[in-house]
């Protein structure tokens, strides 16, 4: 008796849509990454439930390492030509100020600051370099921060505080103290973003976080 | 996707004149497939979605020396937070008894977590002035970082203010007293 034979289907796939949607999304994550910007300076920073996004541009950061050595950041390219003109002056260092200008940051004590900027940026290794003098007997952050101050006329800018998770007190509080010096007492804090935790008041109030 | 016709069909060669092979024109897509996801999981992986947020921070101006200046802190309403080394965190409530009963441990999180000690304190103090109109004036929490903590236990204290709504905290020098009282409940 024969048997009628069933077709047999091809176990082959049309791969073509596959295809379409792996391009598709590789062609977004290709365009919408952004690699992580090199930093010369190690920095594992704690989270908050701040929602705030950092500034981006025009902002002046400090930065604490994990061994409590403090660094200075500042963004705009002219707020650095003022700075040094500035500290050129009261210091009488005499420092390269194209050096200065082209410097991501400045991690040395005032008399070294010539031999930092003779090194060049690439050279620079944030380990290896001293930090700002920043403590309770010597705080040269102070004068960097005047210096900073008077370059934005004394008006209002972003600073920012970027510190290390495993970086002590000490250090934490003589920044502190070289904002207050300069009668900054507003200031943000770099963090990771973290979720508000159930349960809590903010968490029943959102809204009330704002400021 | 094209195809050609491969069937045949169309004019028809005459007897013996051999149909030159055809040979398809399909694809096999799937190494292209698998390149794709590879890729994609790269990208996925290098990418960094979150940016860094900025936390708000106000510090009050405390140079002042006059003691008459300084802000007067209820003891109802106040609870000290002490921050010591490894992750250790005490706290007491009001003022510090000179016995020291009144000072407690505490931890980031889990059972007995600061958070809970927050909430506690503030609903108490919230309740003792349910009739006025901000309830919550009196609650004052005082952060006395020791020299020896880290960076990440005042950010995580700092940010316990906005996760609980204190309106009201400080960050004030740790006194000799109750360095010691941390140095010891540290070493035990």
């Amino acid at each position: 008796m024969g048997r009628a034979k069933l077709p047999r289907k091809s176990t082959t796939i049309d791969m073509t849509a596959m295809c379409d949607v792996a391009f598709l999304l590789l062609s977004f994550f290709i365009l919408t990454t952004k690699f992580k910007p090199s930093e010369a300076i190690a920095v594992t920073t704690p989270s908050s439930v701040a929602a705030k996004k950092a500034p981006k541009k025009n902002f002046v950061m400090v930065t604490i390492d994990s061994d409590g050595k403090v660094f200075l950041s500042i963004d705009n390219r002219d707020i650095r030509e003022k700075v040094i003109e500035t500290v050129n002056l009261t210091k009488n260092l005499n420092a390269n100020d194209n050096a200065f200008i082209n410097a991501d940051y400045i991690g040395t004590s005032f008399d070294k600051l010539s031999s930092f900027l003779s090194v060049p940026q690439e050279a620079r290794i944030g380990e290896a370099l001293p930090g700002i003098p920043c403590n309770d007997t010597k705080n040269e952050l102070t004068e960097w921060i005047a210096a900073v101050n008077k370059a934005y006329d004394y008006k209002k800018y972003d600073l920012l505080l970027k510190g290390d998770n495993v970086s002590k007190y000490p250090s934490f509080k003589a920044v502190l103290n070289a904002f207050k010096d300069n009668n900054i007492f507003k200031f943000q804090i770099v963090t990771n973003p973290e979720s508000v935790p159930k349960g809590s008041d903010l968490f029943y109030n959102p809204k009330s976080d704002k400021e | 996707m094209a195809e050609l016709d491969t069937s045949g069909g169309g004019h028809k060669k005459g007897p013996g004149v051999k149909k030159g092979k055809k040979l398809s024109t399909r694809v096999d897509l799937t190494p292209m497939v698998d390149l794709g996801f590879l890729l994609i999981t790269f990208f996925i992986f290098t990418t960094t979605m979150s940016q860094p947020t900025a936390m708000k921070l106000t510090m009050p101006d405390d140079r002042l020396d006059n003691p008459d200046q300084q802000t007067k802190i209820s003891e109802d309403g106040a609870l000290t937070i002490l921050i010591g080394d490894k992750d250790h965190i005490w706290y007491y409530e009001g003022q510090l008894a000179t016995d020291g009963s009144n000072f407690k441990s505490a931890s980031y999180n889990g059972e007995n977590s600061i958070r809970d000690v927050i909430m506690k304190r503030k609903s108490y103090v919230i309740s003792r002035n349910g009739g006025s109109k901000e309830p919550d004036k009196d609650f004052v929490v005082v952060i006395k970082p020791s020299k020896t903590c880290k960076y990440k236990n005042i950010i995580d204290i700092l940010d316990e203010m906005s996760i609980n709504l204190v309106k009201r905290y400080a960050l004030v020098d740790i006194s000799d007293t109750e360095e010691q009282l941390v140095k010891q409940s540290d070493a035990q």
